[in-house]
């Protein structure tokens, strides 16, 4: 999902930004509030944003035949919410941008929109709405992860369809990036899944103070 | 939930990546497998005409370089989920 260094007309590159510094503004002054709030879900942050660098460093192999990667970004999104896991999706992504020359700076806001603020706004509406409705949370952080990571991909190639207009563009990006992700959504579901376990077994307090349980299992 | 469940879900993720590398086994790079998904969707904007006007200001020299920086990122990730999972489970046997 990186548009690569330099690849975005610059007026898409401005728009993305200041949408993306909107968000993580926000983000950063929701973590200091549950921060405040919470002490003890510094570790739980921690591990959201070790969970995305993970996920985003492994490059896939998908059925299609090219290959990608999952973006890990529905588990901070189901903990949360999407404006944290946007100032999240920033670190890993400066992280490539800088020393991989995956992704860019002048590409950054675009693609902590897609990473940051599409994906993870999906899983957090998906999450929350099958917990609400009792669905056992691990199941209901399978959807969330599984459309978090495809969504992401779906953003993108929205966003290189919009500065590229032309007939049948978006179809072509959608085929490059949301087709070649389905198998990899796939896994992301199943291992943000065996994560969510171990946490539910480890932290259910604290993660009921978080209200990210369903409300049968609180 | 139970070790066997856990150990099956695994498996079955493990099996989703290995499927692709049994599908277009003998294909490689040179005939346009396993490429990056990125890569893509440079060159059909580049198809279009637009010409890239910014280069990242680092590049790993070479692709050991970027595997080595790619290890990295995911050990990272790991000491950090590892180190936090041992000192929850520790503290639950504890109480």
């Amino acid at each position: 999902m990186h548009i690569m260094e330099g690849y975005l007309p610059l007026t898409w590159c401005i728009i993305w930004f200041v949408i993306s510094f909107i968000v993580v503004a926000f983000g950063l002054y929701q973590i200091k509030k549950i921060v405040d709030e919470t002490p003890e879900s510094k570790a739980l942050l921690a591990v959201s944003g070790a969970f995305m660098f993970i996920l985003s460093s492994l490059k896939l192999p998908s059925v299609t035949g090219s290959c990608s990667h999952p973006c890990g970004n529905g588990l901070g999104a189901a903990l949360f919410g999407p404006a944290v896991t946007a100032v999240l999706a920033t670190i890993v992504l400066l992280f490539q941008a800088l020393l991989l020359a995956h992704g860019g700076l002048t590409t950054l806001g675009a693609n902590i929109f897609s990473m940051g603020i599409v994906g993870p706004l999906a899983a957090w509406l998906v999450y929350k709405g099958l917990t609400k409705a009792n669905i056992s949370s691990t199941i209901a952080i399978f959807f969330a992860a599984f459309l978090g990571d495809l969504l992401t991909y779906v953003a993108t190639s929205c966003q290189l369809a919009l500065a590229f207009p032309g007939p049948g563009i978006l179809m072509k990006f959608l085929t490059i990036f949301a087709v070649t992700q389905i198998p990899l959504a796939i896994g992301e579901g199943i291992l943000t899944v065996i994560i969510w376990d171990r946490l539910k077994a480890y932290k259910p307090k604290l993660l009921d103070k978080l209200g990210a349980l369903a409300p049968n299992e609180a | 939930m139970k070790t066997s469940t856990l150990i099956i879900l695994a498996v079955v993720c493990i099996l989703l990546f290995i499927a692709p590398l049994i599908m277009f086994n003998g294909h490689g790079e040179d005939d346009g497998y396993f490429g990056g998904a990125d890569d893509a969707a440079g060159e059909i904007i580049e198809e279009s005409g637009f010409e890239p006007w910014f280069s990242s200001i680092w590049e790993p020299p070479s692709g050991e370089i970027e595997s080595l920086l790619f290890a990295l990122q995911a050990a990272i990730g790991a000491i950090i989920i590892g180190y936090f999972f041992g000192y929850w489970r520790g503290q639950g046997k504890e109480e």
